[in-house]
């Protein structure tokens, strides 16, 4: 076997992958960047070299409570799927005893995420809706008199959907950084007196940050650019970046949308660079 | 046995409630697709029967079902080939260093964690600017591709750093060339591996919305013509679709996983 061929064999091997990320991921995306210094001229886009969407957006009050509801609704859910799924992958982890009986239990927090996430927020409609059972139950039960109205087509109901959607994307990290952990550290921190809440500040929790660091990553790619949670569970009321871009491309506006979307890139990178300041990876990869 | 701790006890409670939280939604849906034929979208339940599962194979009002779902599944079935194909070449080329080979690893995290929103709208644009008219085979492909393949790869370059390259230069001491190592002994060796990741590949593809919904053209795939139910079916037939697919989907994972260690524990046994 020659050298030259040993030496071109990987980049033999990397081209079709590396062809559909150019084609399908790199090219669009420069794109997206080109068009959105382009004119709209009402209904079709013209080659040009203008500021005005940028203006537009970094001068329009919309833009800025729109972004403003982005980071609510991204600060909410980051927070409850930390606190949820922190527990759920530390009890997986750390108390159940047999790696087969650990596999199924994760397995079983898996398995919805391969399956439709349309279907797994219409499943919300007959629980949380105005008849949802929920009302029913308060209802009958005398708690309240008027069916709560906030629990269907609200920010609430889009948080909620979207910590039931994307709360494996937490999970998953956090356990996999926690099933890394050396057992014997903490028999040496037991052996040296350690309480189990100190074990778990000094040694768990730190061995763990990057696990919640790289959940984190998912947890702001997601959300940010979240559009069909909130129209099917804002139910129109909702407003979020990535809803207000798929409004503007409903209209044809593709300029617009493309500024929009190049912002929104920016800020979305912009934060995971500030979590990989605070918490390092590099460990993980 | 070692005594269980009081954490213990709340731990397992609270993943308990975890459980319900995930499912429980989910099964409300299922116990509503087996209502009689007056049914409705709401709890009561009025009567039992397979009538809406059985509506949904008939011709509907609003729709047909039958041909989405032949569309997400040919478009299933294209993804998972390429995604297999591309990923398990990509992953034995990381197996040697070479140049470059940090822009790419980090190209195909990107794919994995840009916001859905700007693969839709860059392809989108793409198309548009070309002149070329958006369809569920080219740009829905490769709209698909870009989240497949990127999740495919990284579980490929874990299968192959466990994998022992003494077999295959044992392969290559006997006088075996390139592809006759990979075809006898690498191939077989990953079999069972790749038999998982393809079936995970194709549900992943076949439950895709985000990142097809700007891109998917005139014929819509099975769950862009679901969403397209939510605004105006108000009958149980739109909870029986969402339970036959969620069925569908969640057998090929089960079967996934469990053919998946059946070859596992046969290929032991004969080790």
């Amino acid at each position: 076997m020659s050298a030259t061929w040993k030496t071109f064999k990987p980049y033999a091997l990397i081209t079709p992958q590396t062809l559909v990320f150019l084609l399908f991921l790199v090219f669009p995306i420069v794109m997206i960047g080109v068009v959105s210094f382009w004119e709209f001229t009402g209904y079709s886009m013209v080659p040009a070299f203008t500021l005005d969407n940028y203006q537009g957006i970094f001068t329009s009050d919309v833009t800025f409570k729109t972004y403003l509801n982005t980071f609510k609704f991204l600060g909410l859910v980051w927070l409850a799927t930390l606190l949820i799924g922190y527990p759920v992958a530390y009890f997986i982890a750390f108390h159940v005893p047999k790696l087969e009986w650990q596999i199924l239990l994760f397995l079983v927090c898996t398995i919805p995420f391969w399956t439709s996430n349309i279907i797994r927020m219409i499943s919300w409609v007959p629980l949380l809706g105005r008849e949802g059972l929920v009302n029913q139950v308060l209802l009958g039960g005398g708690l309240i008199q008027q069916p709560l109205e906030f629990l269907l087509y609200s920010d609430f109901a889009v948080v909620l959907g979207m910590v039931h959607l994307y709360i494996i994307f937490m999970i998953a990290p956090i356990f996999n950084s926690l099933m890394r952990i050396e057992r014997s550290l903490i028999t040496a921190a037991e052996d040296l007196g350690a309480s189990g809440l100190q074990i778990f500040k000094e040694v768990i929790l730190p061995l763990s940050a990057p696990g919640i660091a790289i959940g984190s990553i998912f947890i702001v790619t997601l959300v940010m650019g979240e559009f069909v949670t909130v129209r099917l569970m804002g139910g129109g009321q909702s407003a979020s970046v990535g809803k207000l871009i798929q409004t503007q491309i409903g209209s044809l506006q593709y300029p617009l949308a493309a500024a929009n979307a190049m912002v929104l890139l920016a800020v979305t990178m912009l934060i995971i660079v500030s979590v990989l300041r605070v918490l390092d990876i590099r460990k993980e990869l | 046995m070692q005594k269980r701790s009081l954490s213990f006890y709340l731990l397992l409670a609270f993943f308990c409630l975890f459980v319900l939280f995930l499912y429980g939604p989910r099964s409300t849906i299922f116990m509503l697709s087996m209502q009689g034929p007056d049914g409705a979208l709401t709890f009561p339940m009025r009567g039992f029967s397979f009538y809406w599962l059985g509506q949904v194979f008939q011709e509907q009002r609003v729709g047909n079902f039958i041909e989405p779902f032949m569309r997400s599944l040919l478009l299933g079935i294209a993804v998972m080939a390429i995604t297999i194909t591309a990923s398990v070449l990509a992953s034995m080329g990381f197996r040697q260093r070479f140049k470059g080979s940090t822009v790419i690893f980090y190209m195909t995290i990107a794919s994995l964690i840009v916001p859905s929103i700007l693969v839709s709208l860059g392809i989108g644009v793409v198309f548009q600017v070309m002149g070329w008219p958006t369809n569920w085979f080219t740009s829905g492909l490769g709209a698909h591709l870009t989240w497949t393949l990127p999740i495919a790869f990284l579980i490929m370059l874990g299968i192959f750093n466990r994998f022992d390259p003494a077999y295959e230069e044992a392969a290559r001491d006997l006088g075996a060339s390139d592809p006759k190592t990979f075809w006898e002994i690498v191939l077989p060796l990953i079999a069972p591996s790749l038999l998982g990741v393809g079936l995970l590949t194709f549900t992943l593809s076949y439950d895709e919305f985000t990142r097809t919904s700007l891109v998917s053209g005139q014929n819509n795939t099975l769950p862009l013509e679901i969403f397209g139910m939510t605004t105006n079916v108000t009958s149980p037939a739109l909870y029986a679709l969402g339970t036959l697919t969620t069925v569908f989907s969640a057998s090929i994972i089960l079967i996934a996983f469990f053919a998946y260690s059946a070859v596992v524990k046969r290929q032991r046994g004969q080790a």
